[in-house]
């Protein structure tokens, strides 16, 4: 697992986000997140704010987003619950940033199939372009994590890059997504495998062959 | 009552028992870490494990896990050893191996277990993990390096401190035990986590590097840093104490004390009084031998005219020594309210703490007045969380302060004691354990009678339930009353009999200009506010250097034994009211401590027997007439008696913690 740390709680860091507040949009989403738990119950709702705050911080800084810790305490403060246990559930998951991003996150899978599969090829790709693992390039484009298994193991190997994955990787597939990215394009997401859908098997069906184009109850044969 | 069978023998344990509980029952040591009886069941550490059948064919953390009907438990299969030694393994991976320098070490449940469930040697050879240090106050030392995640400390800080200022931030391996941004811990009892920690990731800061474990001489004594009277141990090597500990005592403190109470005790070595001082013709103190200071009370030759004033944190003997020197000469000028207090004492029921700290949480509606029960009895506190736990409703009258347990805040004014606002009078009409505590503040304002008029209003004192309580905030108080240490106008009338000689025993708080045509004889430990004033300076023993009996808030009569002898010339106090009555002339009655105490016995029955005093039931009618608002007498929780002010360490917390000082960490 990468090192994970909080920002440092500096002068500068509470004069950039010592204001922080939801914007109307982001407020209606947080009191809709709210509304989903009984009344007395809205510390539940935490996950979601925090998603909704690093999101809004996103959108201010033009990157994916992070949490620093006057914004924490803004969540804590908008559910009145102690700033601790917010602090702790976003230190927990990996998908809550904790320090700042580029623009675009790319999150390597490094975990058995995908490496299996290749990951360290991909691993390599990337730092080829310039990036280095837990940091952001200079320009503020891209930072690069290595994260444990995302599900994608019949695709792999894969990278999730912002909200979409990219699977089927190859080091030149990997190429011309992040090149069309760079570019300001949005290159399809999923599979990246020409032929293939989603993760059906490669190569046509090897079992339960009979459902291909129609029901079939297997039951009597079990 | 499921009945179960561990390791063969069969026995029935209570509805709701844990497979660990019934393993108890049974006398089987079951390890653990992360498992207290006090604290939410967790289940994360594992050592626990033992066989269960019926039930998947694995080890099962026994701590987790409800025992039931006709369950076959093992503790001692060939599979709980390995699953034992395994766990063990695990958490001794990234374990430090510094036991060493370690202030735990031979008190450390990890050692402890792993010499007995461990395997011999380990097979890691990896690098370990290391955490950054944390900074958890002027009284935690941390080293979080050793720390095997057991969340005991969490759990302290959430469910009985009820602040929310100890977490655990990251997950898995990497996971750490840190507060918000390493601010200090500033709840008042924060350094119970010191002795729940299994391990030595939190110690005793004061303590570090002081001493080992079995070096130490443990002596059990009671508490006078508030009027709890929670029960410890004090820890001592050659004539210093070391520390103080926590006894187990369900009744008064369960197994916590407050940070005071603990770390009060560096005091006991600073500012002493160690030989006996007589203020010269030119008004400067000057040190005497023991004779010079007696001639020169015996030359004032105060007859009947002398009167005695009680120190907040005195013990019985001392009271009563001092009584019978008083009743020799002639004199029952006795007073221990120092601050002027003068509440009617004729019944003591009606100055008491009858409810009972056990039973306070039980309580169903409770009306706080003038009392900021975190700062005055921290213990309480901790009651009164659980109560509100259980579904208390608690209304509090006076200025808002920060609670623990929630509470409504109706207002400050002392008249809303006798007309109480409509959601409280509904809650009390309705309740089947009411309570109402009068605090410090509101026994200053003269709240009692209008409290005990409430009492009678909402019928308090019922079958099997006694709803009416005074808190007070001295130690010796409730021993005073029971000694007659009180004057029916209180400190006043002393004042008005304007006394040739005025015996202070170790009384601090009072106001000695007061007393200007007077010899003031101080008979204490600490040169603290009624050393300045004295004319002679007796210098006498402190709470741990000398045997004594205390009776805490809720009468009960307690024992305290001596730990170390006191400093210098100083003597116990018994022996320097003995001696001061040769000088006068005139006999006491006592040649001995066993003497004195029988002497005591005989005339107060209650002070022989460690148990609670019996005032009756029976509540004097009271007084509805009050008006005008409340204050808090105890402005600084560190500060509240002479042991603590002249404490270093309670200097730096009161500092730190109360009044925002920073202080540098110092490199180590």
């Amino acid at each position: 697992m990468s090192d994970r740390h909080l920002a440092p709680d500096t002068p500068e860091l509470r004069e950039r986000w010592g204001k922080f507040a939801f914007n109307p949009e982001w407020d209606a989403k947080a009191k809709a997140a709210i509304a989903r738990y009984p009344e007395g119950r809205q510390k539940s709702a935490v996950m979601a704010l925090l998603d909704y705050a690093q999101r809004q911080v996103g959108e201010e800084t033009e990157t994916q987003g992070w949490l620093p810790i006057p914004v924490m305490e803004y969540v804590a403060d908008y559910l009145d619950m102690p700033v601790l246990r917010v602090v702790e559930v976003a230190s927990f998951y990996m998908m809550y940033n904790l320090v700042p991003v580029g623009k675009f996150h790319v999150q390597v899978c490094g975990t058995t199939p995908c490496m299996l599969r290749g990951s360290d090829d991909i691993m390599a790709t990337c730092k080829a372009r310039g990036m280095s693992l837990g940091h952001t390039t200079d320009d503020g484009m891209w930072t690069l994590t290595e994260v444990e298994c995302m599900g994608n193991c019949a695709t792999a190997p894969m990278v999730q890059i912002n909200d979409d994955n990219f699977e089927d990787l190859t080091s030149e597939r990997l190429e011309s997504v992040l090149d069309a990215l760079a570019r300001g394009e949005q290159p399809k997401a999923g599979t990246q495998e020409p032929g293939r859908h989603t993760s059906e098997p490669g190569g046509g069906p090897t079992t339960l062959k009979d459902m291909v184009s129609e029901n079939r109850d297997y039951r009597g044969e079990w | 009552m499921p009945k179960v069978t561990v390791d063969g023998v069969e026995l029935e344990v209570p509805a709701g028992a844990t497979v660990l509980q019934a393993c108890e029952l049974a006398g089987k040591e079951i390890p653990r870490f992360c498992y207290h009886e006090r604290l939410s069941i967790a289940g994360n550490c594992r050592m626990c494990l033992v066989e269960v059948k019926p039930g998947p064919p694995k080890p099962q953390a026994s701590c987790a896990l409800p025992a039931g009907e006709g369950q076959e438990i093992r503790t001692d299969s060939e599979m709980v050893r390995k699953a034992r030694e395994g766990v063990m393994e695990f958490l001794l991976i990234n374990h430090p191996l510094d036991c060493p320098i370690c202030d735990q070490g031979g008190e450390c449940d990890l050692q402890d277990q792993a010499v007995a469930y461990g395997r011999g040697a380990t097979r890691y050879e990896e690098n370990k993990r290391a955490v950054t240090e944390k900074y958890m106050g002027p009284l935690i030392k941390t080293q979080m390096t050793r720390c095997i995640h057991c969340t005991r400390c969490v759990r302290f800080s959430e469910e009985i401190a009820g602040v929310d200022e100890i977490g655990a931030l990251y997950r898995g391996e990497n996971m750490q035990i840190t507060t918000y941004l390493e601010k200090a811990a500033s709840h008042e009892m924060s350094a119970n986590v010191i002795d729940l920690c299994p391990v030595g990731a939190l110690t005793s800061r004061p303590y570090a590097f002081e001493a080992r474990p079995w070096e130490l001489k443990k002596t059990n004594s009671i508490d006078v840093s508030d009027a709890c009277g929670a029960n410890i141990r004090i820890d001592s090597r050659g004539r210093e104490v070391l520390r103080v500990l926590p006894r187990i005592n369900d009744d008064v403190n369960e197994e916590w004390i407050s940070d005071k109470a603990r770390y009060q005790i560096d005091g006991l070595t600073s500012r002493r009084l160690d030989k006996p001082w007589v203020r010269s013709k030119s008004g400067k103190l000057q040190a005497a031998s023991w004779d010079e200071a007696f001639a020169v009370v015996a030359k004032a030759d105060p007859g009947s005219s002398i009167a005695a004033v009680a120190s907040d944190i005195v013990d019985c003997e001392t009271m009563f020594a001092a009584k019978k020197l008083l009743g020799a000469l002639g004199s029952t000028l006795l007073e221990g309210r120092q601050t002027g207090m003068d509440y009617d004492t004729s019944s003591l029921a009606a100055v008491n703490f009858n409810t009972t700290f056990a039973e306070i949480e039980n309580a169903d509606a409770v009306l706080i007045v003038g009392s900021n029960v975190r700062a005055e009895a921290p213990l309480l506190n901790v009651r009164l969380r659980k109560a509100v736990k259980r579904g208390a409703k608690v209304f509090l009258i006076g200025p808002e302060w920060d609670t623990t347990f929630g509470g409504t805040f109706i207002g400050n004014d002392l008249g809303l004691v006798s007309n109480l606002p409509a959601d409280a009078a509904e809650a009390f009409k309705g309740a089947e354990r009411p309570a109402v505590i009068v605090g410090g503040g509101a026994i200053a304002k003269g709240a009692i009678p209008a409290a005990l008029a409430m009492a009678k209003t909402y019928n308090l004192v019922r079958d099997g339930w006694n709803g009416f309580n005074v808190l007070h905030l001295a130690a010796a108080r409730m021993g005073g009353l029971m000694l007659g240490y009180a004057q029916k106008g209180g400190l006043a009338d002393i004042v008005a009999a304007k006394p040739k000689v005025l015996l202070s025993l170790g009384a601090d708080e009072v106001d000695y200009s007061k007393f200007d045509g007077s010899l003031k004889v101080y008979i204490g430990h600490h040169g603290d506010k009624g050393a300045h004033a004295a004319d002679v300076i007796l210098p006498a023993a402190a709470y741990t250097e000398k045997a004594g009996t205390y009776v805490n808030t809720e009468g009960r009569v307690q024992f305290a034994e001596k730990a170390v002898f006191a400093p210098g010339d100083a003597r116990e106090d018994w022996t320097i009211l003995r001696a001061l009555a040769d000088a006068l002339k005139v006999d006491v009655g006592f040649d001995s401590f066993e003497q004195l105490r029988d002497a005591m016995v005989a005339q107060v029955p209650a002070l022989g027997v460690e148990a609670l005093a019996d005032y009756g039931s029976d509540l004097p009618a009271g007084d509805a007439a009050i008006s005008g608002e409340v204050g808090y007498p105890v402005q600084d929780f560190y500060m509240t008696n002479p042991i603590a002010r002249a404490s270093a360490t309670m200097q730096r917390c009161s500092a730190e913690l109360l009044h925002g000082e920073d202080f540098a960490e110092a490199a180590e």
